[in-house]
């Protein structure tokens, strides 16, 4: 499992930031079938949560609606530097968490 | 989606349920906007209108809305009227968002409607609607 | 000048590959990049928002990655793939100097994977292995297809065009009739593309992950309803080697996007 995260490295204080992030996640949906008919347990991203020092910034409810490898691109207002912190968790429990980090000037 | 369900629509004929209008999903709307008035203003939903493929679909909302402490977009929601889930995803914004504004890919079963609703601090309601026709591969695939 | 007149006749009775009847003319190539939607289009070509990439970057980090009894990495052997990879996927399939078998990229990885580093094979279409084509593969991205299938390649080139043009299936087609008589023109709503190997493994929206030419192969059969032949079958690397030669030119493009 691997995600990243794209931010630009540096922005002027008040500045409002792109954030762009893609996860590697199967998103099963859990209405297709393997091969001998079984049906495939869903597990997709139920909650993906980003942090910038510590508060929250955008956080996602997500469904089977979102596609596989989920890809986000959103807003945030850029105040002081600090580290952009990503997490999520799916529906087997599994959790994973990237991080990047912006410096801020002026 | 498993094609095999698809073999009588593979090659030769676009399946009819393809096409099929479904309604408005009122019940996929109102489980989040609990009956409130819904106009459809300030949001903007960019969708193509027509997709090669329903596993991943690129679209955008952007509302207009300043984003200060008082008066910001809480949350924009995604609902299909054709999904088996309709509640597609809730993304939940703040005045640390700067603009409220976001992209993302989904899937979507079937041509339909998806409608982007944007909550405002206030409690009020906006929405925007866009039809998509989502088209089949000519081709089984069983690989 | 008489010498390279009386050499350039010389070629022209022996007749190299590159004389070889093509359906598809080489100035009239098109990848499959060229019937997308401008929606896919941008999602191959943004190197963040391609999922592609993602396997590209797992593969990256298997490619130093210690395996096996041996304890040794591809990195160990082969050093910067950015430097000894460029262009090795560019001249795949390729014959084995030792068993004559042809091999595709996968092929020879896992052949290294168990000969050198002395592992357990990745199975086909597993994420690993998906991740160290797809690595490898990217080190050639932009550059030309140009596999040779002169020597001991010629006779799994024409196996290989053999199968293209042998009719199959419950629809009786062969590769030709779609991708060779009908490109450009549409099945219902899909534009038939001239079927080139040049963005695999890709990523495929149908499949919702990453996959191999020979899973893409697979999915052909599948299409006219013949029986699928198992991964690793000689005949996908056949054919692989057939339509490396008719995408002569064409640059590689992994991680494609594709429908």
């Amino acid at each position: 499992m691997s995600a990243r995260i794209q931010i630009p490295a540096e922005a002027k204080r008040g500045e409002i930031i792109e954030v762009r992030i893609l996860i590697q996640h199967v998103m099963e949906t859990g209405y297709r079938f393997d091969d001998r008919g079984t049906p495939i347990a869903r597990n997709v991203i139920t909650s993906i949560l980003c942090n910038y020092n510590g508060r929250e910034v955008m956080r996602a409810d997500t469904s089977s609606g979102i596609a596989a490898n989920p890809y986000l691109q959103f807003c945030m207002l850029a105040e002081a530097s600090g580290e952009l912190v990503l997490s999520w968790v799916d529906d087997e429990g599994v959790r994973g968490t990237e991080r990047a980090s912006l410096s801020v000037s002026g | 989606m498993k094609r095999r369900n698809f073999v009588f629509a593979g090659l030769f004929s676009l399946s009819a349920l393809a096409r099929a209008q479904a309604p408005v999903a009122d019940p996929g709307i109102f489980a989040v906007t609990k009956g409130a008035r819904l106009a459809r203003e300030r949001v903007k939903l960019e969708m193509p209108v027509i997709a090669e493929n329903g596993n991943a679909v690129p679209l955008k909302v952007s509302v207009s809305s300043p984003m200060t402490a008082a008066d910001h977009v809480k949350a924009i929601h995604l609902v299909s009227d054709r999904n088996p889930v309709s509640k597609i995803a809730s993304f939940y914004l703040g005045p640390y968002s700067g603009r409220a504004e976001l992209s993302t890919r989904v899937r979507l079963a079937g041509s339909q409607n998806v409608t982007a609703i944007a909550e405002m601090s206030d409690g009020s309601f906006w929405m925007d609607r866009s039809h998509i026709q989502v088209t089949l591969s000519a081709c089984v695939d069983d690989s | 000048m008489k010498a390279l007149l009386l050499l350039a006749a010389g070629m022209l009775v022996a007749a190299p590959a590159w004389t070889q009847n093509r359906v598809i003319p080489q100035a009239g190539l098109k990848s499959g990049f060229e019937f997308l939607s401008p929606d896919l289009k941008k999602m191959q070509l943004d190197d963040f928002a391609n999922p592609g990439t993602l396997w590209v970057d797992r593969g990256e980090k298997l490619w130093r990655a210690e395996a096996g009894a041996a304890k040794k990495s591809c990195a160990d052997c082969h050093g910067d793939a950015r430097a000894s990879m460029k262009g090795v996927a560019a001249r795949y399939p390729q014959v084995d100097r030792h068993s004559g078998d042809l091999m595709t990229l996968e092929a020879r990885i896992l052949q290294s994977r168990v000969e050198r580093q002395k592992a357990v094979p990745f199975a086909r279409e597993s994420e690993d292995l998906l991740a160290l084509s797809a690595y490898v593969a990217y080190q050639s991205r932009g550059m030309a297809m140009e596999a040779d299938i002169e020597g001991a390649a010629r006779k799994h080139f024409d196996a290989g065009e053999a199968m293209f043009f042998r009719r199959r299936g419950q629809l009786n087609l062969n590769c030709a009739h779609c991708h060779d008589a009908n490109w450009g023109r549409t099945l219902y709503a899909e534009r038939i593309s001239q079927g080139q190997p040049n963005a695999y493994p890709a990523y495929r929206l149908e499949w919702q992950t990453l996959g191999s030419l020979e899973r893409r192969l697979r999915a052909c059969l599948s299409g006219v309803r013949a029986e699928i032949l198992p991964f690793g079958s000689p005949e996908y690397a056949d054919l692989a080697l057939y339509l490396s030669w008719r995408a002569k030119g064409l640059p590689i493009e992994t991680p494609g996007v594709r429908r």
